[in-house]
């Protein structure tokens, strides 16, 4: 039962993910994470993580995928035109790609092929977390609201408009709307 | 009961899609797309980790992997808009400013 369970939402997350690659407009690349985010998901339950499901659906499904999908909208994202290059990258690349998760897969069946994971076995509550996060973990968590700060500055400055060009565009359409509505008046 | 390996050799197999997806993707949203995808590979062997040691640790390294990921977007989005606005494309193959 378990194991249906995860081979269901296994094999959801696989054809997202290949679904992503396959894609050629962002927008249906970023919706196709977003499921294989939800199948992870449901896979975090099953292994008994429940507050990083939760994190998982909310922050990562929720506010991350939001502002890509955000960002793909505002540019206006379509489809990048294909390039005329050689196709030998994709000939050598994907067959050794392919060979690498062959062989890390075949090294963890090796080394952990006899553990077995039960449901239930170890449920991880959001209590502990927050007991772990606020006691061993203290130091990195106050780090991270640096890390944080820092990242927020550095967004509003890289995304920030550089060019003071449409500034007197809007002051002018500004100065030009009382004219206009005087106009009207009239 | 769902052997340890069946979750590493997922967590694998996307971390590899996303490496695919990083390389061979031209448009630079979905490249930062394929990133992200990896790190959710990532995140999957430690929580089975977790659960198979029965130690709360992956949980929080889970966590932190999710924290810097949530900043790292929000960096990677602005910068993908500056490159949008000074170079007007998203062709990974354009970028070439360093190179030329």
């Amino acid at each position: 039962m378990q194991l249906t369970l995860f081979l269901i939402f296994a094999v959801l997350a696989v054809a997202g993910a290949i679904n992503l690659l396959i894609q050629r407009h962002p927008i249906y690349s970023a919706l196709s994470l977003v499921a294989v985010m939800f199948a992870l998901a449901v896979e975090y339950l099953i292994l008994g993580a429940e507050f990083i499901a939760f994190i998982q659906v909310i922050v990562y499904a929720g506010a991350i995928m939001v502002l890509f999908v955000f960002v793909i909208m505002v540019l206006n994202a379509g489809e990048v035109a294909p390039a005329p290059k050689s196709r030998v990258a994709a000939w050598i690349g994907l067959p050794v790609l392919a060979l690498f998760a062959i062989l890390v897969i075949g090294q963890v069946y090796g080394a952990f092929g006899a553990t077995q994971l039960g449901l239930g076995e170890y449920l991880v509550q959001t209590g502990p977390v927050g007991n772990s996060l606020f006691h061993d973990f203290l130091l990195p968590f106050e780090v991270t609201s640096v890390l944080f700060l820092v990242g927020v500055l550095g967004a509003v400055v890289l995304a920030a408009r550089q060019d003071k060009a449409p500034k007197p565009a809007i002051a002018q359409a500004e100065a030009e709307e009382p004219k206009a509505m005087a106009a009207g008046q009239r | 009961m769902v052997p340890l390996s069946y979750y590493l050799a997922l967590s694998a197999i996307l971390f590899c899609l996303g490496v695919a997806g990083f390389i061979f993707k031209q448009d630079i949203i979905t490249v930062f797309i394929s990133i992200e995808l990896m790190l959710n590979g990532v995140n999957l062997a430690f929580v089975a980790f977790s659960h198979a040691l029965r130690q709360i640790d992956g949980n929080i390294f889970v966590f932190f992997v999710m924290v810097v990921a949530a900043a790292e977007a929000a960096v990677g989005l602005a910068i993908i808009i500056a490159v949008m606005r000074n170079r007007n494309t998203l062709d990974v193959d354009q970028m070439t400013k360093l190179r030329d």
